[in-house]
């Protein structure tokens, strides 16, 4: 007699463990997100909030969670935005900053320009080549991007490989100064993230229906103004993925202005360095990276809310 | 050639010697590397008229379409439209527009925008593009869908925005490009309709591509055949079902039976054709046909009688067989007797009446016969 009731049971069962494993399956990238950005933060966080010492973490108070609860609320109560307030006082910081995203974002404007052009003659290439430029566009990351950098040092000096070939052609007749300027930095950046920037592009023009344009030509539209009216409103979702793909990490690059942009570029990845190991105030570098932060995500969390705004909108 | 094609209406420039051609192909050749997509083809479309290239895939259809759109230029050759050359003019100049297979909507605009994108361009004012817009969306009974996307939009409500757009232009030529394969066969055979009061309606010259031969038969006023890159026939549908010039044609538009022959006994246009099992067929039309050629005699499955009794003394070509097969699709039935000399024909009758009287089933013997004039004699 009790088969028929342990049935019901059973099924219940079953139907709470797959809600159980859907709920994991959702729960692994969230506790990845956790673990290795959002804990991360919380301690570069509190560490903003300390006081820079002569000590062995060179910061005060050092919150240990192993000392009871009236120990943590001493050291909370200890916090203060003391930094921050610091960052605003100096103007080095500001300047940083700006000229950061300034640099940033001149360098995603110029990847742009050379990156849409190579995207697009690869998703027109015939099928056949596709795969191998893609493969061409690949592979200097097979070279450590560090020693790729160290290689323009030496085509950019002033005796450098540029300059030997231009006085040999005589386009010039002195070396050109380009190595330590944001010309230099300009170049090491769109070098850098040019396969960032063509990547997405290429994904977005290879899909595009080629009848597209032949019907914007059949309709009157002469081939560069059904690039501009077609081709180009079409792989914006693969302007806008490039874009931030190369912008993001260049406002806090590091290793392209310390060794392209000499002491004359001010960028936020090199104040924060100095901050770090040359004054070793980790609390005033960990300030600095928090507005890095909140300067990043907050713009682009607006930014992709109204994007998914405007998609709700067209369905 | 006598015309056989006037059932439609009496619309028929090209029995007109005076009539000037419109659209001319002047021995057309296209290549593509080594194939021979269009080869040495000639061809004459003329003023409103709804024509149609017929063929299988990779017969040069389509080429043909869109070297008119512009697309493609011939290898040699010249296309003609309204007596200008057409070389050398890009295709966002030429005064024809086109209807896409796959319709090309652009998917960033809505239907308004897809439907005015062309009248912009050709700078209209803005107050006249929009009365245009209205007008193309009531055409193709769309008005409510005006704000919409295309991929928020049915096939068949694409179908519509496609040729809403593609009209709006009013060009000289609009060129369809299988306009009807993306539909279902219901929706097809209405939008068939539309098509041709939408021809009717704006006095256009269409020309359109399609693999689908009812579609061809239905719509258009003369079909042109094409197999390999060039023209089997060109004809109104009605001269090429019932007067085929070669058993392509004959093959290639509906159901027929080839009766393998050779000619003999040709006085006038009679003539006997002797099977090789030594069956005879007269004929009342032998054409080109000359004693001693081989010839096929093509007779459609519909011009032949099936009866269970021979039929009276004296009728002409009567063959014997068995029923081989019998398929009942309701409006007919359709026999397939097995001759004695081996040889399966195709034969079908009209389901008139509900019930028949002189039922045929399987294994049953069986007596076809047909006219003289029945069928057509074919030397190709």
């Amino acid at each position: 007699m009790s088969e028929p009731a342990a049935r019901p049971a059973g099924a219940m069962q079953a139907r709470l463990l797959s809600a159980i494993a859907g709920r994991l399956v959702i729960a692994v990238p969230y506790l990845w997100l956790l673990v290795f950005f959002l804990v991360p933060f919380l301690i570069v966080f509190k560490i903003s909030l300390s006081e820079t010492a002569i000590a062995m973490p060179p910061y005060l108070p050092v919150i240990s969670l192993g000392e009871g609860l009236g120990a943590l609320w001493q050291g909370l109560r200890e916090l203060s935005f003391d930094n921050y307030l610091w960052l605003t006082e100096d103007a080095l910081y500001f300047n940083a900053y700006v000229s950061s995203l300034v640099i940033a974002a001149v360098s995603t404007f110029l990847t742009l320009l050379v990156g849409y052009p190579l995207a697009y003659g690869m998703a027109r290439a015939p099928a056949s080549m596709r795969a191998t430029l893609l493969m061409l566009v690949i592979l200097p990351f097979w070279t450590s991007f560090l020693i790729r950098v160290y290689a323009w040092i030496g085509i950019l000096k002033p005796e450098g490989l540029l300059n030997q070939f231009l006085l040999w052609v005589g386009v010039i007749d002195t070396p050109l100064n380009i190595l330590n300027t944001h010309t230099a930095v300009f170049i090491g950046i769109v070098y850098s993230y040019l396969p960032f920037m063509v990547l997405p592009l290429y994904a977005a023009l290879e899909k595009m229906d080629h009848s597209l344009i032949e019907a914007a030509q059949d309709l009157g539209c002469t081939p560069i103004s059904a690039f501009w009216k077609i081709t180009f409103p079409l792989s914006l979702p693969g302007v806008v993925a490039g874009c931030l793909l190369v912008f993001i990490p260049a406002v806090g690059e590091f290793v392209i202005p310390d060794l392209l942009g000499g002491s004359s570029t001010l960028m936020i990845g090199k104040t924060l360095w100095n901050e770090f190991f040359a004054n070793r105030d980790w609390p005033v570098a960990s300030a600095v990276a928090s507005i890095l932060l909140l300067l990043l995500v907050v713009p682009i969390m607006l930014f992709q809310r109204a994007q998914a705004r405007a998609q709700e909108r067209d369905r | 050639m006598k015309s056989l094609g006037s059932i439609r209406r009496s619309f028929a420039p090209w029995d007109d010697p005076a009539a000037r051609p419109y659209i001319h192909f002047d021995h057309v050749t296209k290549r593509f590397g080594d194939f021979t997509a269009v080869n040495d083809l000639s061809l004459v479309i003329y003023e409103r008229e709804f024509f149609a290239l017929l063929g299988a895939s990779g017969c040069g259809k389509t080429t043909l379409l869109r070297m008119l759109a512009g697309f493609e230029q011939p290898t040699s050759g010249r296309i003609l439209l309204d007596g200008q050359d057409l070389a050398g003019i890009p295709p966002f100049r030429r005064p024809v527009n086109m209807m896409f297979q796959s319709y090309a909507l652009f998917p960033h605009m809505t239907v308004e925008a897809n439907i005015a994108f062309g009248l912009k361009q050709d700078g209209m004012p803005k107050p006249a593009i929009e009365a245009r817009v209205k007008e193309m969306l009531k055409l193709v009974k769309m008005e409510q869908f005006a704000r919409r996307k295309p991929h928020q939009l049915s096939g068949g409500q694409r179908q519509r925005v496609a040729l809403a757009r593609s009209v709006a232009k009013r060009p000289k030529v609009l060129l369809l490009d299988e306009p009807l394969g993306a539909l279902d066969k219901k929706l097809r055979e209405e939008t068939q309709f539309e098509l041709m009061d939408l021809q009717q309606e704006l006095g256009l010259t269409f020309v359109v591509v399609t693999h689908d031969q009812e579609e061809a038969m239905t719509m258009a006023d003369r079909i042109a055949i094409l197999d390999k890159g060039e023209v089997m026939q060109v004809a109104t549908p009605a001269e090429i079902y019932e007067a085929p010039v070669s058993r392509f044609v004959a093959g290639f538009v509906g159901n027929v039976n080839m009766l393998e022959g050779t000619v003999s006994d040709r006085v006038e246009n009679r003539a006997r054709i002797t099977g090789a099992t030594g069956a005879v067929i007269a004929v009342e039309n032998a054409g080109a046909a000359a004693n001693g050629n081989s010839v096929a005699f093509a007779i459609r499955p519909e011009k032949i009688r099936v009866a269970s009794k021979p039929p009276a003394p004296g009728t002409p070509n009567v063959l014997e067989g068995e029923i081989y097969d019998i398929a009942y699709l309701g409006d007919m039935t359709v026999y397939h007797v097995k001759l004695d000399d081996g040889q399966i024909v195709r034969a079908s009758t009209l389901n008139a009446s509900r019930v028949t009287e002189d039922p045929l089933t399987w294994n049953d013997r069986a007596w076809i016969s047909f006219a003289p004039d029945a069928g057509v004699v074919l030397t190709r």
